[in-house]
């Protein structure tokens, strides 16, 4: 579903040339629960980006569900998102001057629904997340548990191919980030692909298969339960 | 969007007074009479016009003028027993048109007639500040008043033509022009008053009046003719004028307005980026980013404009009150207005808008 060959993305050039990928090789089947783990300045942010269709590779091919979209023009990447992606992000990115159901409803809306079909999707999409008797409320009004549950709902509301998860915890106290995790859990248990983006290795081990990064090269691609899994080059000393 | 505001607001108030200053001055040149075409003759021997030469004339050329009156401008005190009136008052001979060339109304007794003329007769018609002045709240007509030793006769008052006041129009007295023409000795009249058929052909009037006189005088020194209508349409073009460049200056304060729109759209985008990162990663396309730019900024401008078009409207009439002149706010005007700040509105909308939708979603969301 998701194949990334010999992915590069290269910042600068010359002697100021950064790698941020390094030749990137993955793929990722349907029904997966992947966690793609480094240090910050790994490449996990960039390939999370390159995996969105937020951002394109310097070179090398991106296959989604088939669709070469490694060299797509800005509002066909625009459409791929719509339809195949749904994305949480680490401060929830939620609209504040609009309503939770308007924020639920965003990625419907660009999807050319009409306001009946939207609302209806929203709300299942929210109720989904428990969250549906806060539809009226505005962002702000919500804790941040809360938040991310409706940022969830958005991701979940288009019914996307893959939910890209980027330190879907990292603003959240620990019962609340669980609470997430588990859900997510549920997600991948309800046959959702699921990318989580993390340098939390326990929050990683919550994913199946575990991709870890370092200096934008794959070091450790396998189950999450291997103890190679988590003892590995940033542990031990090598820069991440 | 206070730019805006001042901008349209600035337009309808101009353009308002403009057009109140426009319709004011039509209307005293109206009271004066657009009707009217003024003849001033200096008459040199056996080249002359009399009385007869120039009713002859409005006889003749009965499909453009109407009826014609020589003007004997006349001094003298004016009074009754002890009271007088200052000398200000007007003292006219003029002919038994003349009320109706001037469309004077009579409240009491009667114009001069033709015997009156014809037999130089002591009679007088006076304005509302002179009956008022010397016979108070008596009537006025068959009393007797004294014009510089003369004793004549009031046969008529008019209606109020101005306020009543001294030095109005209705501080007059009128006598026939052959009386006037004996009392002052002058011999010759040289003033005349022409009414046209139509105001409209006011031109057409002054021309066959100017060739008849060529006629009489083989050279055009000797007279002048003056028409007010020819006059009006002079001071019309030249308040268009006016109105025009005032118009235009407003129509700078509206581009600065635009330029308002614009400075706030671009802190709205810089300040929205993140905005419009997350709506990109939600899928928004440029196209959809564009259009709620554009959008908003019309919005913005239409607010502006309406509340423009209000302050304007309700400022025009104070200010216009204050010059003693009706403002005239005109809707053509105030809808060119609310066109203009909404077309600002779209195209200083645009710009910031279009730049907006080209931003990098990555670039953009981790915009703080």
């Amino acid at each position: 579903m998701i194949e990334l060959r010999n992915l590069y993305k290269i910042y600068g050039s010359g002697e100021n040339e950064v790698r941020a990928l390094d030749g990137i090789n993955l793929t990722i089947n349907k029904g997966e629960f992947v966690a793609i783990v480094g240090q910050s300045g790994s490449g996990k942010s960039t390939c999370m980006n390159i995996i969105g269709c937020l951002d394109v590779p310097t070179s090398g091919q991106y296959i989604l569900e088939g669709i070469d979209v490694s060299t797509m023009h800005d509002d066909r990447l625009s459409e791929i998102r719509n339809k195949k992606l749904g994305f949480i992000f680490q401060q929830y990115n939620l609209i504040q001057g609009i309503s939770i159901l308007e924020n639920v409803e965003l990625p419907l809306l660009y999807a050319g629904l009409s306001k009946a079909e939207r609302k209806e999707k929203a709300m299942k999409a929210l109720a989904r997340v428990g969250i549906q008797a806060k539809a009226k409320n505005f962002p702000s009004q919500l804790s941040g548990g809360q938040q991310q549950r409706v940022s969830i709902a958005r991701a979940l509301a288009g019914n996307p191919s893959v939910i890209l998860a980027d330190e879907p915890t990292g603003a959240l106290d620990s019962k609340t980030g669980k609470e997430v995790l588990r859900f997510l859990q549920e997600l991948h248990s309800e046959g959702n692909t699921i990318v989580l983006i993390t340098h939390d290795n326990s929050i990683a081990r919550k994913a199946k298969r575990i991709v870890r990064l370092s200096d934008g090269k794959i070091i450790y691609d396998g189950p999450s339960d291997d103890p190679n899994a988590v003892v590995s080059a940033d542990e031990s000393g090598v820069n991440g | 969007m206070l730019g805006i505001i001042i901008g349209i607001a600035a337009v309808i108030i101009i353009t308002s007074l403009g057009n109140g200053l426009q319709s004011y001055m039509t209307d005293a040149f109206d009271s004066m009479g657009t009707n009217l075409i003024t003849v001033n003759v200096s008459n040199r021997g056996t080249r002359s016009v009399n009385p007869d030469d120039m009713f002859e004339l409005a006889t003749d050329n009965s499909d453009v003028l109407e009826a014609v009156s020589p003007s004997v401008t006349h001094t003298g005190e004016v009074t009754c027993g002890s009271t007088t009136t200052d000398n200000t008052t007007s003292i006219t001979g003029v002919s038994e048109y003349y009320n109706v060339m001037k469309g004077y109304d009579l409240t009491d007794g009667r114009f001069l007639s033709y015997m009156d003329i014809e037999g130089r007769h002591k009679v007088c018609v006076i304005g509302t500040y002179v009956a008022n002045t010397l016979f108070g709240n008596k009537s006025a007509v068959g009393q007797t008043l004294k014009i510089g030793g003369n004793t004549f006769t009031v046969i008529g008052t008019l209606a109020e033509i101005g306020d009543s006041s001294e030095s109005s129009s209705d501080d007059c007295v009128y006598i026939p022009y052959s009386t006037a023409q004996k009392l002052s000795r002058s011999g010759r009249i040289t003033s005349y008053t022409f009414s046209v058929t139509d105001q409209h052909k006011a031109d057409q009037a002054k021309t066959v009046i100017e060739n008849a006189l060529y006629e009489i005088f083989k050279s055009d020194d000797y007279y002048t003719v003056i028409s007010l209508s020819e006059m009006l349409d002079i001071i019309n073009t030249m308040m268009d004028m006016v109105i025009t460049v005032l118009s235009a200056i407003a129509a700078i304060s509206l581009a600065v307005g635009g330029v308002g729109i614009m400075n706030i759209m671009l802190v709205s985008v810089t300040e929205r980026t993140r905005e419009i990162g997350i709506r990109k990663s939600l899928g928004a396309k440029r196209r959809n980013i564009l259009t709620q730019f554009v959008i908003e900024a019309m919005t913005i401008s239409a607010l502006g404009g309406i509340l423009g078009m209000i302050t304007g409207v309700m400022i025009s009439y104070p200010v216009g009150n204050l010059f003693d002149i009706t403002a005239v706010p005109k809707a053509s005007t105030i809808a060119l207005a609310f066109s203009i700040s909404v077309a600002i509105g779209v195209l200083f909308g645009y710009l910031p808008a279009s730049r907006a939708s080209k931003l990098n979603p990555i670039d953009a969301l981790r915009h703080d």
